[in-house]
């Protein structure tokens, strides 16, 4: 192979990773991961690697969008960024005393456990709980729905459960190089009472932050190759991009299936190298 | 943060959005420009597998000092322009976080300060971190 036709077959499947990723909700990088190492034959530090960097690249564009229509929650974002961090850092620190072989069966894992809840329908948040914390902070946000065509306020409850789920996806997120949404996104919906637009808002204002966090490491100790992350930031990017612009005139429920789909086939080849 | 920040005339979130996308966007250009110029100098991408196979190992890496990256962007090395991208695309959250630190200053939310200000400390351990790993 050369290294023209790696760039372009790398941009090609990054490109469809950002979008069939941007239009079910999640990032590209579960699809990158796999797409790298099983296809193309990159190590998967190095693809977790190129991954988290593109992680970055979509989810502070989109943010942009968020923060400014004020649909993220920003203070409870810092907040949990917190968590996060410190997540991201354990995780990408581990990422470096843990085998290429378990790194595999952990993918294969957190695959299997997003196609699973990926085909469950969304809950509706629960009423909110008295949470001392939210209060003293004044975590509590609201926001103009366009679709409902007004503002939509919710309080925001069990922030410390928010706090530890959060530390979770930071360390999914510093190991995998995923944003790490798939986990926070259920909790802050189902357990923080909010409802899901402010929850994916937020959790991509907090994923810039988390996986800065452990592109940082990875780049120091010189696993983010040029050559392979470059392809990958740029495709996933103008992929989500085109996502967010198709969003409202496609089927969603095809798609979600097709993603479920390559979500499976993905976990069971990972299994496998893991395994065998 | 809320109406308030209308107040001293700074709306944050106007900032953050603005730092957000001319961060992502700019780290872009250079990413693309740097891969441009890599296939045109053939600066190690030259056709063949065997560079291919050097390309995505660390075999193929290089020493990351500021003095050669410095070098390499004066000389129009393509791959110095890429990690100048990714570095920037690296720090556009960190800057963010930094600016957020100011907007909670301005409202005088003085726990959303110590908040914002352990984040943005955690984010510059971590590369401290990476180097000595």
């Amino acid at each position: 192979m050369n290294p023209l036709s790696f760039t372009l077959i790398v941009f090609g499947i990054s490109y469809l990773a950002g979008l069939l990723g941007s239009l079910v909700g999640v990032g590209g990088g579960i699809v990158v991961v796999p797409a790298l190492t099983l296809l193309m034959g990159v190590g998967i530090q190095k693809a977790i690697a190129a991954s988290i960097i593109s992680v970055i690249a979509t989810s502070s564009g989109a943010a942009a969008t968020y923060v400014k229509e004020r649909v993220a929650n920003m203070r409870l974002g810092m907040l949990l960024e917190i968590a996060t961090v410190i997540g991201a850092l354990s995780g990408a620190l581990l990422a470096e005393v843990v085998s290429a072989r378990s790194l595999f069966l952990i993918f294969a894992i957190v695959l299997g456990y997003t196609a699973v809840s990926m085909l469950r329908p969304k809950g509706y948040g629960v009423s909110a709980k008295p949470d001392a914390l939210a209060d003293r902070l004044n975590l509590h946000g609201s926001f103009f729905d366009r679709s409902l065509g007004r503002e939509v306020a919710y309080r925001v409850s069990r922030t410390k459960l928010g706090l530890a789920v959060s530390y979770v996806a930071g360390v999914a997120s510093g190991l995998l190089g995923i944003g790490g949404g798939i986990l926070k996104v259920p909790v802050m919906n189902l357990a923080m009472g909010m409802p899901i637009k402010a929850c994916t808002a937020t959790s991509n204002f907090m994923i810039g932050v988390t996986a800065a966090t452990s592109a940082a490491v990875y780049f120091m100790r010189g696993e983010v190759l040029p050559f392979v992350a470059a392809p990958v930031a740029i495709g996933v990017l103008l992929g989500a991009r085109t996502g967010a612009r198709l969003m409202s005139s496609l089927k969603n429920n095809l798609i979600r299936i097709i993603f479920v789909a390559v979500l499976a086939v993905s976990c069971v080849q990972m299994l496998l190298k893991g395994l065998l | 943060m809320n109406e308030r920040n209308e107040e001293h005339g700074f709306k944050t979130e106007e900032a953050i959005s603005t730092l957000l996308k001319v961060g992502v966007n700019t780290s872009l250009v250079l990413i693309a420009a740097g891969t441009l110029l890599s296939f045109l100098n053939k600066g190690g991408y030259e056709a063949g597998a065997p560079a291919v196979a050097k390309l995505t190992t660390s075999a193929g890496a290089f020493p990351r000092t500021v003095h050669w990256l410095a070098a390499g962007i004066v000389h129009g090395n393509g791959q110095a322009l890429i990690i100048l991208g990714l570095l920037l695309l690296i720090m556009t959250p960190v800057l963010r976080v930094a600016l957020s630190i100011l907007g909670f200053a301005l409202e005088r939310d003085r726990a959303f300060v110590v908040i914002t200000t352990v984040v943005l400390l955690l984010l510059l351990i971590s590369f401290w971190l990476g180097k000595g790993a």
